[in-house]
């Protein structure tokens, strides 16, 4: 346990985290290149094969499991190149990991954002029901 | 005698930029941001500067984690606007200024800051955004730019007192630099911020400020904020802020504050500018 694990729904892209994630974050890094991005969108399966991914991490990529993405070691920027290969912006990306539809996302960032008070700690998301958090 | 002219901290949103390349900044939803970068612009314009030290990260551009360095220093005569995964954007190259970037990769080697230096590297939205909202779109950036690059992705990112230290470094360089150069230090990203997991969309718009005061008036303090209390009070990528240490460290200690300017929201980010010189 580090002191921000105490922070709920945050990934924070430590060492564990890293290498946890390397080879994925290494295909994902690889899609900066158009050739790749093109080899990609022709066969997401057999250039995954490229990569030595862990089950869990190709089933991730394969299904936009967005928020599972950064649990199976993704780096949020890495994660990113992935949806821009889609098309999302980064607010929908964003939106997806919450679980909010990217119209709610969008008003409560019109109106001012996620607010500070009652999400400092995992223990106020737990006391108000919320979902829990990541990291951990 | 090269001299430090000037202090810029600036978010670089990469949507500020995209509103920037597509034209959007007079919708509805960009003339509120945009109108407070104008007072920037003005500012930027009058000082004229010859350099831009543009403090800045690196997201997965120029560096994958097969390499990560803490501080990299930018030593090339031009860099190219970085593919990030969707193209690069349609900016012109930033010319560098390799023989005062070399000066300050030996001065700050040699004042035990150690850099890694780098020969070819493409630079991302973390330093052409910064460069659209102080210079908006010319056929060519009016100043050359020495690009200082900070891991902030891979925690631990390095601390703000060691970033605010490394700004005091910088000062010394430039000042013992043999041309007349006149350079603006520029401390990018931040300000409040999450993009990742059930938390994004954080915003603090009253850490923001509190750290702005902090930073203007009593660096030595701002720099000992701890990592922890960006992450959880600010959000996971407001970390960023320790790069606006480095611009603050390169001033004296009490300084003057041109202009600040705060916005939310520009995508999923408190938005904050703030100019700053010798008192």
């Amino acid at each position: 346990m580090r002191d921000y694990d105490d922070i709920p729904g945050t990934y924070v892209f430590d060492g564990r985290r890293s290498r946890q994630g390397y080879p994925l974050n290494q295909f994902l890094m690889s899609l900066n290149r158009a050739e790749n991005r093109e080899a990609f969108r022709d066969d997401e399966a057999a250039y995954l094969d490229r990569f030595p991914l862990l089950p869990e991490q190709r089933e991730a990529v394969l299904q936009r499991q967005w928020l599972r993405l950064l649990d199976v070691g993704g780096n949020l920027y890495y994660t990113y190149k992935l949806a821009a290969c889609d098309g999302m912006s980064f607010q929908e990306l964003a939106a997806e990991q919450t679980g909010m539809t990217p119209e709610a996302y969008a008003e409560m960032m019109l109106s001012g954002g996620r607010p500070i008070d009652g999400n400092r700690s995992r223990s106020e998301w737990q006391t108000s029901g919320s979902a829990d958090g990541g990291g951990g | 005698m090269a001299r430090v002219v000037g202090g810029v901290a600036c978010s670089h949103v990469p949507a500020v930029g995209v509103a920037v390349d597509k034209g959007l900044t007079g919708e509805p939803y960009w003339a509120p941001y945009f109108a407070k970068v104008e007072p920037a612009r003005e500012w930027m314009a009058a000082v004229d500067p010859d350099v831009c030290i543009v403090v800045y990260n690196d997201h997965a551009s120029a560096f994958s984690l097969e390499v990560i360095p803490t501080f990299a220093l930018g030593l090339a005569a031009e860099f190219a606007p970085a593919d990030e995964g969707y193209g690069p954007r349609p900016v012109p190259p930033v010319e560098g200024h390799p023989e005062l970037a070399w000066h300050l990769a030996e001065s700050l080697v040699l004042d035990e800051f150690d850099l890694t230096l780098v020969n070819e590297m493409d630079v991302d939205h973390g330093l052409t955004v910064p460069l659209s909202v102080l210079f908006g779109q010319p056929p060519t950036w009016p100043c050359r730019v020495v690009p200082l690059c900070v891991n902030v992705i891979q925690y631990p990112p390095p601390t703000g007192h060691r970033c605010y230290r490394l700004g005091q470094a910088i000062r010394r360089a430039v000042e013992s630099y043999a041309g007349d150069e006149r350079v603006v230090v520029c401390g990018t990203g931040g300000m409040s911020h999450q993009l990742q997991a059930q938390r994004a969309g954080l915003i603090n718009v009253a850490f923001d400020h509190g750290f702005m005061d902090l930073l203007v008036a009593d660096p030595e303090a701002a720099a000992r904020i701890p990592h922890l209390e960006y992450l959880r009070e600010a959000g996971s990528e407001s970390i960023e802020l320790v790069m606006w240490l480095v611009m603050r460290g390169a001033l004296d200690a009490t300084v003057r504050e041109h202009y600040r300017a705060t916005h939310v929201p520009t995508s999923n980010t408190h938005n904050g500018i703030l100019i700053l010189t010798d008192a």
